[in-house]
């Protein structure tokens, strides 16, 4: 299975994280993993997500996202895990 | 499982310190489109260009949004055109027709630049090589995503200085016709000695004969990155200076191996290879300058510059090596001026000269690039720089190239702005004695005693 990981950066604030789940929900992402930590007021948040259900593309799910991530000002990336895999990983 | 720690490295490399995969390029071979006829060459031509590349930008841009990955450039280059339209065309302007087409193929599937206007002439031209090399000029002014290159030395063959001294010509006149643009012309014009079939980047880039019908190759960059990383080493010793660049290199061109699995899997078109270079734009911190400095000199072209250089290409080449199934293209650190900012900064300061930047040209991946010359610099003159830059190539087996643009109209400690990732350059001065009496002579410079390894 291939996994899709989301990355969530931004001033902290109230309800990030729901937003970013009711849209994933509302789209059959199905979340893997969660992690977050606040570094210096600064929210930072990591999901493994399996996208592979949802009717929509993995470029449609990125763009959606990176606009959610603008209505509540934080930078929501979408990415395919393999980005990371192949440079982390040998 | 991958962790927060490597996904911000990731990000912030493509964020923040200019990582990008610079160009897919998709080479064509046009062998199958030759005919006699004209017109029905030109046909045959557009048509194969539009068919295999009609996906070749929606799907870069699906790849660049899926991996969160900028894709900068989806290019397209060709079967060298001489080849091509040689029973076809039967003067110049016979082959400004296919230039004509190549333009607008290239718009039609959305590429900014096609390459493979070209012509291989390293031991001798023939009657088409001629014709194509002197339509060059009026190609490139009627054109605007065209690129043209002439191979005209190798270290097997040797050097075809008839071939030199008519491109010294040949670019004083595209120069000419372009004199609007400030000789924009010259910027898609590169002369190579030891040119690889398989190069990406433009505007040097041709789908060479011993390829296949078709082949994706992926150029990758990242200056901004080897930057970042050693001023996190900086005043370590060798040792560790080469190892960080090192991990760099793997790392960023394990991207690109990334990206032209996927291009070539999702265009049902095999994978050529990959070109590690550390490709800069005009964009700050987007530099290879900037690396060097990082390295220790004050601007590049200081003393130490040359042994910085070759330090920095190798570790690219030894980092890049693991990282991909298939290397090839030219591989390395480019040097142009007006695409690098600290080269800009470092000619501005009286820092780097023509001469330290030949001498560059040894130990980098290319050579003598995007340098704005004087407009009155005469033919010959542009010949013999040629001609000693295609010596450093054919002596020691590498690929070098010159890609100069005499600016008409403009002269030393001018400015030229040429414009997006082509950029800008203060004009440099050019040794002004003469080498009529050298270039004026017939023939081709033999080749190298080391040439026989037979």
């Amino acid at each position: 299975m291939k996994k899709t990981i989301i990355t969530v950066v931004g001033k902290d604030t109230v309800g990030i994280i729901a937003k970013v789940c009711t849209y994933l929900a509302e789209n059959n992402v199905n979340i893997l993993d969660i992690s977050q930590t606040i570094v210096q007021g600064f929210f930072n948040m990591m999901m493994v997500a399996d996208a592979t259900q949802s009717p929509k593309s993995g470029d449609q799910i990125a763009e959606e996202l990176a606009a959610v991530g603008q209505e509540i000002g934080v930078v929501i990336r979408c990415q395919h895990e393999d980005i990371f895999n192949m440079m982390h990983r040998i | 499982m991958i962790n927060l720690f490597e996904v911000n490295e990731t990000n912030k490399m493509i964020t923040q310190e200019n990582l990008d995969v610079r160009t897919i390029t998709l080479g064509i071979s046009l062998l199958d489109c030759i005919t006699d006829d004209l017109e029905q060459i030109n046909e045959n031509i557009y048509r194969k260009i539009t068919t295999v590349a009609s996906r070749l930008v929606e799907t870069g841009e699906e790849i660049e949004k899926e991996y969160g990955i900028p894709i900068v450039n989806k290019r397209i280059s060709v079967t060298p055109i001489a080849l091509v339209g040689g029973s076809a065309c039967r003067s110049s302007e016979d082959f400004v027709t296919i230039a004509r087409t190549l333009d607008r193929a290239a718009q039609e599937v959305g590429v900014n630049f096609l390459g493979g206007y070209s012509a291989l002439v390293s031991k001798g031209m023939t009657k088409a090589d001629e014709y194509l090399i002197r339509s060059i000029p009026e190609a490139l002014a009627q054109t605007e995503r065209v690129c043209s290159s002439v191979n005209v030395g190798s270290t097997k063959c040797g050097i075809d200085m008839d071939a030199v001294r008519l491109l010294g010509e040949v670019i004083r006149k595209t120069a000419e016709l372009t004199k609007e643009k400030d000789s924009l012309g010259c910027a898609k014009l590169v002369v190579f000695c030891n040119a690889p079939d398989d190069n990406p980047f433009m505007a040097g880039a041709f789908h060479g004969v011993t390829e296949a019908d078709a082949v994706i190759n992926v150029g990758v960059s990242g200056p901004g990155v080897v930057k970042h990383a050693l001023t996190e080493v900086r005043g370590a010793d060798f040792e560790t200076l080469c190892e960080t660049i090192k991990k760099t290199a793997f790392k960023v061109t394990r991207v690109g191996q990334l990206v032209a699995q996927e291009a070539s899997a999702r265009l049902g078109i095999p994978f050529g290879i990959i070109d590690l270079s550390l490709a800069p734009t005009p964009a700050i911190g987007d530099s290879v300058a900037d690396i060097l400095c990082e390295i220790g000199l004050e601007h590049a072209g200081a003393p130490g510059t040359t042994a910085a250089l070759a330090l920095l290409n190798d570790q690219v080449k030894k980092g890049g090596v693991m990282a991909s199934s298939y290397v090839g293209g030219l591989s390395g650190a480019f040097i142009p001026v007006s695409e690098d900012q600290g080269m800009i900064d470092a000619v501005r300061a009286g820092a780097l000269s023509l001469e330290k930047l030949e001498a560059m040209t040894c130990v980098c991946s290319v050579g003598l690039d995007m340098i704005a010359i004087p407009g009155d610099t005469k033919a010959s003159t542009i010949s013999g720089i040629i001609a000693d830059e295609m010596a450093i190539g054919m002596v020691n087996q590498k690929t070098t190239a010159v890609r100069v643009i005499p600016v008409i109209g403009k002269g030393v400690g001018e400015t030229v702005e040429f414009g997006g990732l082509l950029g800008y350059a203060p004009i440099m001065p050019v040794n002004s004695f003469s080498c009529d009496a050298f270039v004026g002579r017939r023939g081709r410079i033999p080749a190298p005693i080391h040439s026989f390894r037979n």
